[in-house]
Order: C-alpha cells, then structure tokens, then sequence
C-alpha cells in the first residue's frame, strides 16, 4: 500500500491511523477496539500522551501488544463491550474492523455509551473502483486492500459511506466530523456533496456522539 | 526461641528452625484472623533477591502457590533443587534482580517457617496441629502486609503469583489498592471452582483416613500421614496436567516392562510416575499444612466479600493488572481470567490479558514459556516506565 510519507512518520503506521490520531484530543482516555498490532496504541500514547487501551480478537496480537507494553485484552467486540461501564473513555476506536463485526450497529451503539466519541474508520464499498468490478466483472471485487476472496474473507458487513451515513440517522448519532480519504489517504475534499465522497472516498473517518439530555 | 525435642524430619526443621530470614512478632502485635480471633506470637519467613533502592519503590512480591515456598530463585533447603520460578527471577530474567528488589514469603498456615499448624503452640506447649486457626488468603496477604510493614516498603511495584498466588494478588490488588502499583495474577481465579473444591475435599479426606494422622497429631506421636498425603499429591498432580500433555508423556506406555502383569504393580509409566510424585511430595511437605492451606483457597472468593460483585472489589483501582491464563488449565480456565477481567474493566481498572497456548495445563505458568516470559517483561518494563522507576544506584545488566 502507497503510504503518502508524513512529516513525523517514524512509526510507519497506515496514513489512516495517522488521521485518527490527529482526531484525539491530548491526555484523553481511548479504547481501541480490535487494536491488532497496536501501532495506534502506540501513537495515540506517544502523540498523544493518552491513556489508550485495546482490544484484540486475535491471541497473537494481543501477546505483541502486551510484550509491547500496551494495555490490551484479548476479547471480541461483539460480545465483551457490554462489560465496560458506561461512558468510561473519552474515545472508543474502531479502525477498519467495523466490516468484520458479527453485528456492527450493536458495536457502534456500545462504542457511544463507552465513549464520549466514537470514531469510526472503514473501507468505502461505494468507491468507483469497486463498483467498475462489480458492473463489469460480475464478480465480487477484490482489491489492493480488501484483498480476500468472498469465500474466506473475515469481512462480512461491507457498507458504503452513504449506508453508513443512513445507520448514523437510524441509531440518533450525531456526526460531528467526517472524511473520506483517496487511495493515497488524501482527504477529498470536504467542499464536494456526500455522494462524490461516496464515490472517490477508498475508507471513510466518522467521529460521532450522542446528544445527552 | 528453644523448642521441645521434636521429631527429626528435615520439614520440621525448616518449619521451627528456617534457614531464611524471619520476622516475629510478638504477643504485643498479634495478627488479627478473618474467621475471627488472632495469632500471637506468629512468624513469617522469607526471601529477598537483589537491592531495595533507596526511594524504597523497586520492590516485587511474588505470591506461592498451595505447596510452594519462599525459595523461588535460591536452591531449596529442603529438596535440594532450584527455586521454583527461577526461570522467571534472577538477573536479567523477567523479574529482573539487577533492577528490582524481590520478596517472597512463606504463607501463613505453611511449614517453612512462617507459623503453620507446625508450629510450635506456645499455649499448650506442642505443635498446632488441628488448634491452629483456619486462615484465609486474606490473612496471609495481611501478614504479607505487616512484613512489607516491617520491611519498610509502602507501595510495592509489583504483586505477582500463579494459582494460590494469583488469588493472593488479587486480595492484595482489593485490600490494599494504594499499595499495589501492578499486579500480575496468572492462571488463577476469584474464586474457588465447586470442582476445584470437589478436588481438595478428596485430598484432605486421604489425609485424615490415614491412620498415622493421628487425628492431626502425628508430630507428638512420631508418626507421619505418608500415605494419605500421597495419594493427595496424587490426585492434585493429574489437575495440574493435562490430558494432552499426560498422552504426550505416557500415552499407554509400560513402566519397566514388555507386558502387563496382571497385578496391581505401577505397570503403566503415569503410574509409576505419580508415585514418585506423592512420594517425593511427604518428603517436603507437612500434611496439617496441606489441610489448612487448601482449606483457604475453597474459601476464597473475592466477590463474596465486596457484597456479590466482583467489580465492586476494584472500584477506583489505580493499580495495573496484567492477567495471563492458559488454553488447556482446566484447574483454573481462561474463563476464570476472564471473569476477572471483565470486571477490572467494568471498574474501569487498566488491564491487560493474555491467554497463552500451551497442552501444558495448570502447571504451565512454572514453565519456560517464550509467551510468559515476553508479556512478563513487556508488561514489567512499561509498569516501571509508568512508575518512573530509574535504575539509580544499582547495576543494569
């Protein structure tokens, strides 16, 4: 993967995690769920200087990351979220893992009753790219990133940034702060409609809250 | 302190006369017990590794289990051979001696040296026997307290224990929480499994059908319980394997021979292998104590004592947890660890948790395991960044 070279970027981290750690505000208190490696663990406590935790599916990430130093626990997010309390962390991260979830509008739920924002990242199944392979191969796309085949992929909710928009609508989310980024993990341009994000955006940021009465 | 002439067996040695450090406390600073009623005069015995810096903050408890010791990284006095977690404490091994101060105690209700049913009673002038009180994990962690007291060490680093240890630490982890900087509680639980039970009921009940116990008092009578202590030992032994790692090791295979004898001889290896086990186990351990002490696990359960809730015991913890289980201990399974887990989460406590794959069962966590050891250090290297801990005065590897 083309990784546009940032400035600071000694961690070699995905130019995404990069744009999720910018949306951080210093010395808060993070959940990453499904940390994997935990290199946005590790820049979100370096950055950042918060107090970030992670949760990890597989055991062999999670024993990285511990070995690492990082506070991580082995788990699944589609069943272990309902053990932390309610609003316990500033943020609750799920990056690129929101596909992958057995019910993700449970996980989006609970990450908003953890956290006081959930920030959402996840490939864009809108892109022109995937749509071209679809409409011209008649086969499910496989591509640079979401490389798998239909039959043994992990990922089994695709959604689009306008479904994912709508879902937003649909659980009384409030978004406030959104991007789509390029395959370069340039950010389209925030002045363009929705629907061209939808169109060029490769993943897509979502931060969201909860309007609390 | 003299004692009456008593039998000469080289556990009754370390029991009254210790060759590790003691402390005793006197009439004046008894030990107040859970099931009510106190200790006095009482002991504890114990080890240290490596320096105690002078901010006093490097130091790292480390709790044993049921039939562990003080000796975990120094040869035994009793059997001879090395610590029981030296792989795990030394210089440059996880619990780094260059750069911590490690204590490890006896527990109490033990019989090296920290006051046991073994003891002397100075009220009735002979050994405790069954007089001795039934103590909990939380007195032993009590009297691990007042030796930190003595030791002059407030807060400590790091609680680290597997199995019996573990649920010390988690004790530690609920009564002291200032205390407690990091804890490390490893295939352990918060409380002690009906089966679990089950198992140490059959052990006692060996114990006491042996007719050299005495009803307790084999020390006055110059008898000892080895049969009924081995077979004990013998029943534990196969909880702490597996079923995996007992084919691996045996399978069906013949002790010494070609065919079966059609006897009751210890034809097959992992018998014979669990008689060596009961019977280099008397050698070193006094029956009462096996009484007492698993006695004190069957009675711990930590959310029993915080009003049913296991999260309520670690409410406003400070305290770093890193909880480690194995894939094939069925003594004390993953999911144990990760009732502990989830409520250290829900109490919004910083931990980690690491499940290990091991076929090596409830005993893995005394074992060189790459897994163990990299989460030991990486979870000790950062506590330590968090604590500030400098290496000031003493040699870095």
């Amino acid at each position: 993967m083309t990784l546009i070279p940032t400035q600071d970027d000694h961690f070699n981290a995905r130019v995404d995690l990069h744009h999720l750690a910018a949306m951080v505000a210093e010395g808060s208190r993070v959940l990453d769920v499904g940390c994997g490696d935990g290199t946005l663990l590790r820049l979100l406590a370096e950055k950042r200087d918060a107090d970030a935790r992670g949760i990890e599916l597989s055991q062999s990430g999670v024993n990285e990351c511990v070995a690492k130093g990082l506070s991580v626990i082995q788990g699944d997010a589609d069943s272990d979220l309902v053990f932390y309390p309610d609003q316990s962390f500033d943020y609750v991260i799920l990056s690129q893992t929101l596909q992958a979830m057995n019910r993700p509008r449970d996980v989006v739920e609970h990450m908003l009753r953890i956290g006081r924002y959930a920030i959402v990242s996840f490939p864009n199944f809108g892109h022109w790219r995937i749509r071209l392979q679809l409409l011209f191969s008649g086969r499910m796309p496989v591509t640079k990133n979401l490389s798998y085949s239909w039959y043994e992929t992990p990922n089994i909710h695709f959604c689009t940034i306008d479904d994912f928009t709508s879902l937003c609508k649909e659980i009384d989310a409030k978004i406030e702060h959104a991007v789509a980024l390029d395959r370069f993990g340039i950010p389209v341009r925030t002045d363009l409609p929705r629907s061209l994000w939808n169109f060029f955006g490769e993943q897509a940021v979502y931060v969201l809250s909860r309007e609390r009465r | 302190m003299t004692h009456p002439a008593v039998p000469d067996t080289g556990q009754r040695n370390e029991a009254t006369h210790p060759s590790s450090a003691v402390v005793h406390f006197g009439a004046e600073t008894p030990l107040h017990l859970e099931g009510g009623g106190q200790l006095a005069p009482w002991s504890i015995a114990y080890q240290t590794y490596g320096q105690l810096n002078a901010e006093r903050s490097n130091a790292i408890l480390i709790c044993h289990a049921l039939t562990g010791d003080q000796h975990v990284a120094n040869v035994n006095p009793v059997t001879g051979k090395s610590g029981w977690w030296d792989t795990m404490v030394g210089p440059g091994k996880p619990f780094d001696t260059n750069r911590f101060f490690v204590i490890c105690s006896n527990v109490l209700g033990s019989c090296l040296g920290t006051t046991g049913p073994a003891s002397f009673n100075p009220a009735t002038q002979r050994p405790y026997a069954l007089d001795f009180p039934v103590v909990t994990i939380r007195d032993m962690v009590n009297a691990q307290a007042r030796l930190m007291d003595h030791l002059g060490i407030e807060t400590i680093f790091c609680v680290a224990g597997g199995s019996m240890g573990g649920m010390q630490v988690l004790e530690w982890a609920a009564s002291y929480p200032q205390r407690v900087f990091a804890a490390m509680p490893i295939a352990t639980s918060a409380k002690h499994s009906a089966q679990n039970i089950a198992f140490h009921e059959v052990g006692r009940q060996a114990v006491m059908a042996d007719p050299e116990w005495r009803k307790g008092r084999y020390l006055d009578e110059g008898t000892r319980p080895e049969k009924g202590l081995a077979v004990a030992r013998m029943a534990a032994h196969i909880t702490y394997l597996s079923e995996q790692a007992l084919h691996r090791k045996f399978g069906r295979n013949f002790q010494d021979r070609m065919a079966p004898t059609f006897s009751f001889d210890a034809d097959f290896e992992v018998e014979s292998y669990l008689r060596y086990q009961g019977r280099s186990f008397v050698e070193r351990f006094d029956a009462n104590s096996y009484l007492f002490l698993t006695r004190a696990m069957d009675y711990f359960d930590l959310a029993k004592d915080h009003g049913g809730s296991l999260a309520r015991a670690f409410s406003g913890s400070k305290t770093r947890f890193c909880v480690m289980s194995f894939t094939s201990d069925w003594l004390f399974p993953t999911r144990d660890s990760r009732a502990i887990v989830h409520a250290l989460n829900a109490a919004g406590a910083s931990v980690s948790f690491v499940e290990i794959e091991t076929d090596k069962g409830h005993d893995a966590f005394l074992l060189e395991l790459p897994d163990l050891f990299n989460t030991t250090r990486g979870f000790i290297d950062s506590a330590a960044r968090a604590k500030g801990l400098t290496i000031s005065g003493v040699r870095t590897s």
